[in-house]
């Protein structure tokens, strides 16, 4: 059974039909990477996912259970756009708190902090923090529990080219050690480090392929190209 | 639920106050110095200051924390934090529990630095047990807490949420009986005092002022705590796994 089974799922968000009737899976131990230009649906089919977006129908499994069920919320680890950490704690403060909530040892702090390179940040106060740095202390607390799935909407935005090739080489580390990775994007140069990508315009699946495969099928050499061949279709 | 998150919720929302200490001061200083205030106002008559000063050390944690918690929920609400709360395996109740914890802690600091003024300091004549009086301010406090929990889901930005202050603690002000007494005020309004809670956190404290009404002070005491696990339950129902 895949990671994420999404079948015929139906949302409507502020009166407007965003996503008609989606279905695609994430297989478990890919980094999958889910593009389309903005206003598309990528963050409602994410919150759809973690299950924390009220859906019209359809069904959303989630490493076996129906998502957002409560075993699943110590399973799945969830990173919003906007970063959503404590501004007024330190960084260190801000994860010793959420260890707390997900039960995990105060050992993995620090490795949380190693990863997203804030080990030097620790004691400052997340409000003096910069742009980058305030994602990355947001995408740290949501490592604390070593999730089997790790859905992360945009968490390279306003990243540094150094910053962005070393969370996607995290990236690739913690799907080699079996995790599952759903990473939204706009950067098309982003899509060629995933397994697999996803392709939404509208509401609607356009690709669901490898990079290889969506260059085959498009006859584009670069992904960006490819990407408005079939946007732009 | 589990009691080791909501004691972690507690000192988190601990922590982010003492991070602000300018708000500290605020919460610890004000009501002593309006105690102070009420005292040299009501200089010719020492009656009046000794029937409604006594209360008043045990209605200021009742505001202050209803004003403090709709302003940090509404935060949580409007940060994302309460989301990314909701995603994860935390009980609500942990949360609620988490913050009337802390904000009781901070009550009984903010109402013992005021009894010590008043009672020490200005010379406010209690006949009852001080420690009553304490403790029922804690209790007052953590029912501000819960109807400040509940209403903040109905503010979507800090200014709404500041003006529930005159909307909804300021009628109780005037009707609880601080004021006037109740049974001089017109029919109506002591018909609708019955139905208010800071009343019979009121009676509670006036009772305890005076000395004796043992069983009043239990009785008002047993309504502040109904009306805070209603609050606080309906607080419950605005904190949404799923949103729109």
């Amino acid at each position: 059974m895949a990671a994420v089974e999404v079948e015929h799922l139906r949302v409507s968000r502020g009166g407007r039909l965003v996503l008609p009737d989606v279905s695609l899976t994430v297989e478990h131990g890919t980094v999958t990477g889910l593009l389309g230009p903005s206003g598309s649906g990528k963050t409602t089919l994410l919150r759809a996912i973690v299950g924390v977006q009220v859906v019209e129908g359809g069904r959303v499994t989630v490493l076996g259970a129906p998502a957002g069920s409560p075993p699943l919320r110590a399973r799945v680890g969830y990173v919003t756009q906007a970063p959503s950490v404590y501004v007024d704690l330190t960084v260190r403060e801000n994860l010793a708190y959420f260890a707390r909530v997900v039960g995990a040892p105060a050992e993995r702090i620090d490795r949380a902090l190693d990863v997203v390179g804030l080990r030097a940040f620790a004691h400052r106060v997340v409000r003096t923090l910069s742009g980058g740095e305030l994602s990355r202390c947001s995408l740290a607390t949501a490592l604390l529990g070593e999730p089997e799935l790790l859905v992360l909407d945009e968490p390279t935005v306003g990243l540094d080219p150094v910053l962005r090739r070393d969370l996607w080489r995290t990236f690739r580390a913690l799907a080699a050690g079996g995790a599952t990775l759903l990473v939204s994007s706009h950067v098309m140069e982003e899509a060629e480090r995933c397994d697999r990508l996803l392709l939404l315009r509208e509401g609607a699946v356009l690709a669901d392929e490898t990079p290889a495969s969506l260059r085959a099928r498009t006859g584009c050499e670069r992904l960006d190209d490819a990407f408005l061949a079939l946007v732009e279709a | 639920m589990s009691r080791r998150i909501t004691v972690a919720t507690a000192l988190r929302v601990l922590l982010q106050l003492r991070r602000d200490p300018r708000t500290l001061a605020l919460v610890f200083l004000v009501p002593p110095m309006l105690v102070a205030l009420f005292r040299y106002v009501f200089d010719g008559q020492p009656a009046t200051f000794d029937r409604v000063g006594g209360p008043m050390v045990g209605i200021f944690p009742f505001t202050s924390m209803f004003v403090v918690t709709s302003i940090a929920m509404l935060r949580e609400r409007t940060t994302g934090t309460l989301e990314r709360l909701m995603s994860l395996p935390l009980a609500k109740l942990d949360l609620l529990l988490g913050y009337g914890l802390a904000f009781a802690a901070v009550a009984a600091a903010q109402a013992s630095i005021t009894a010590g003024v008043a009672f020490g300091l200005l010379g406010l004549d209690v006949r009852g047990d001080v420690s009553v009086v304490l403790l029922l301010a804690v209790g007052n406090a953590v029912l501000g807490m819960s109807l400040g929990l509940f209403v903040s889901a109905f503010a979507r930005t800090e200014f709404q949420a500041v003006q529930f202050l005159p909307a909804f603690v300021f009628p109780q002000l005037l009707l609880c009986g601080l004021l006037v007494p109740r049974d001089r005020m017109e029919s109506v309004l002591d018909a609708v005092s019955y139905a208010l809670p800071l009343t019979w956190a009121y009676d509670g404290l006036a009772h305890a002022v005076a000395g004796g009404g043992g069983f009043t002070i239990a009785r008002d005491a047993l309504i502040v705590v109904g009306v805070t696990a209603l609050a606080l339950a309906l607080g419950a129902t605005t904190l949404r796994r799923r949103t729109p």
